[in-house]
């Protein structure tokens, strides 16, 4: 089996502190693997080291088979990895177009960017609505949804979501995942990373959960969600 | 009449060249957060494309573009050997080390061409007057207006409408975003530079063809002035640091043309009075920058 993402004895650290220790994670090509652990436990740290915006202090990032540690954003963007960051962190003072536009950018032909930008706004419609309006006013789970549809705008074979559904309505949660399930279904790898485990456990294929920066768990959804004493330790579902 | 028509375009000239300043203070400071003392030194460098241009037989208006071309550069050169090894360095630090390169750059124009004021004479038709409806009118005002202008219309343009400036734009908010979205940061952050650097050459024309010298002070105190500007706008708003540099233009000239001689020593001091009562009032700015409102 071809993994999309391989990280093999991650480090990560903010001056003293440790942030990443040793983390060993696979992410199995067109799945969806599950990052999982409470607030602090190292996952957006990692993935932030995996999309390059953090320094690796340690250990190997391989994408799609490639080693890939310590590139620089924009060559793991080239080695087909997109992310929808924690926070979503849309340009608020861009229109929704502009944001798509921008991430378009980094395509090398000037027609796939528009046909892409296009598909996104068919895809969202409530982007397509909206395409004029600074992206700072749409609510949050429209942001969500923008985060994402700029991020397939490279047209990518992996994508990290960190902590897609944070301070959505039920619905809008709802939707997310239905959407992640949309791009799994189209081949897309997808690293996820929740709070929210129950939920994350349903659609991931395989999962990993972190607790002071180290792997505590790994495995099936349903051997994770079996474990009670795991449940109680480190996902407080 | 006459004289409120000529203050009124020495007024826009001069807010046109502190607004060109400080929009390109802004620029690089939205983006990197650096305040750029050096800015000054930068535009001052320009004069001595021009002087030295001059110097060496070449036709006026050649002369102007290779003072242009000379602070691109220099603003280019700086970011590549000083500004960019302190890239996330924090404000101050950033602060103090345009300060050194401010400094540098002064010994170095003293040393290698002179501490003194060097002339640069442009052809006399230049500095001549026309009349409109009776009122005489200087070419150099109303040109460095119509320069002005175009130069801060222009950029605005291209901050608006082309790609570079949605990148430019967008790393104002979130650098990092930016990258994670496989754009290379250090391209736009040096094309940030580079009209900021276009910016302070327009304005090394207009200062030089209005003084008609050159020396290693020259871009210091303009520069001092759009500082001032930016803050009475907001710091980080382009906008603001625009309509800080035409409101500060403006007091200058109205406190120089209106102002009883025994108050005249006291101008400056008149000014900032002026704009700390502005910022008493507003203290995030003029035209505050936006700030990004993510839920």
């Amino acid at each position: 089996m071809q993994t999309a993402l391989a990280l093999r004895g991650l480090d990560v650290r903010y001056g003293p502190v440790q942030a990443v220790r040793g983390v060993d994670l696979t992410a199995a090509r067109g799945g969806v693997t599950a990052l999982l652990g409470a607030n602090g436990a190292g996952k957006t740290s990692t993935v932030m080291a995996v999309a390059g915006a953090r320094r690796i202090a340690g250990g190997s990032v391989f994408i799609f088979g490639r080693d890939m540690t310590g590139a620089t954003p924009d060559a793991i963007v080239r080695a087909g990895v997109a992310i929808s960051p924690e926070g979503r962190r849309v340009f608020s003072a861009l229109s929704v177009e502009d944001n798509l536009t921008l991430a378009g950018s980094v395509v090398g032909d000037a027609a796939t960017a528009l046909a892409r930008k296009a598909a996104m706004m068919e895809r969202f419609p409530i982007l397509g609505e909206r395409r004029k309006q600074l992206a700072g006013l749409l609510s949050g789970g429209e942001q969500q949804m923008l985060a994402v549809a700029r991020a397939l705008m490279s047209g990518p074979r992996l994508l990290l979501m960190d902590e897609p559904s944070l301070g959505l309505a039920p619905q809008m949660v709802d939707r997310i995942f239905g959407i992640i399930e949309e791009l799994r279904d189209e081949g897309i790898s997808i690293l996820l990373v929740e709070q929210n485990a129950a939920l994350a456990l349903d659609v991931a294929d395989h999962a990993v959960v972190l607790a002071n920066g180290v792997v505590a768990a790994a495995g099936p959804p349903q051997d994770l969600k079996s474990d009670k004493l795991l449940q109680a330790a480190y996902l407080a579902a | 009449m006459d004289v409120i028509l000529q203050q009124t375009i020495n007024a826009i000239s001069l807010g046109g060249v502190y607004a060109m300043l400080a929009l390109g203070l802004a620029i690089v400071f939205s983006i990197v957060g650096l305040i750029n003392f050096a800015h000054g030194d930068i535009m001052t460098f320009g004069g001595y494309g021009i002087f030295l241009s001059l110097a060496f037989g070449m036709a006026p208006v050649p002369a102007l573009v290779v003072g242009i071309a000379a602070a691109v550069v220099m603003a280019l050169t700086l970011e590549r050997t000083a500004f960019r090894a302190m890239r996330g360095a924090d404000v101050v630090t950033l602060l103090i080390t345009s300060f050194a390169v401010s400094e540098i750059l002064k010994v170095v124009f003293q040393n290698a061409i002179s501490a003194r004021p060097v002339p640069i004479s442009l052809p006399a038709g230049w500095s001549g007057t026309y009349q409109v409806a009776g009122t005489t009118i200087g070419v150099v005002p109303t040109v460095s207006l119509v320069v002005a202008f175009t130069s801060l219309l222009g950029l605005s343009l291209v901050l608006r409408r082309t790609a570079i400036g949605m990148a430019m734009r967008a790393a104002a908010e979130d650098l990092e975003m930016l990258k994670l979205l496989g754009v290379r940061a250090n391209r736009v952050v040096a094309i940030a530079f580079a009209l900021s650097g276009l910016l302070a050459g327009i304005a090394a024309v207009i200062w030089t063809a209005q003084r008609g010298s050159v020396d290693p002070m020259m871009g210091f105190f303009p520069v001092l002035k759009a500082f001032i500007a930016t803050v009475l706008g907001g710091l980080g708003s382009l906008g603001g640091a625009v309509l800080g540099g035409f409101v500060i233009g403006a007091l200058e000239v109205l406190t120089q043309a209106f102002l009883p001689d025994s108050l005249s020593p006291y101008r400056d001091a008149i000014v900032l009075a002026l704009v700390i009562a502005a910022l008493l009032w507003r203290p995030d700015g003029l035209l505050p920058a936006r700030s990004a409102t993510r839920s």
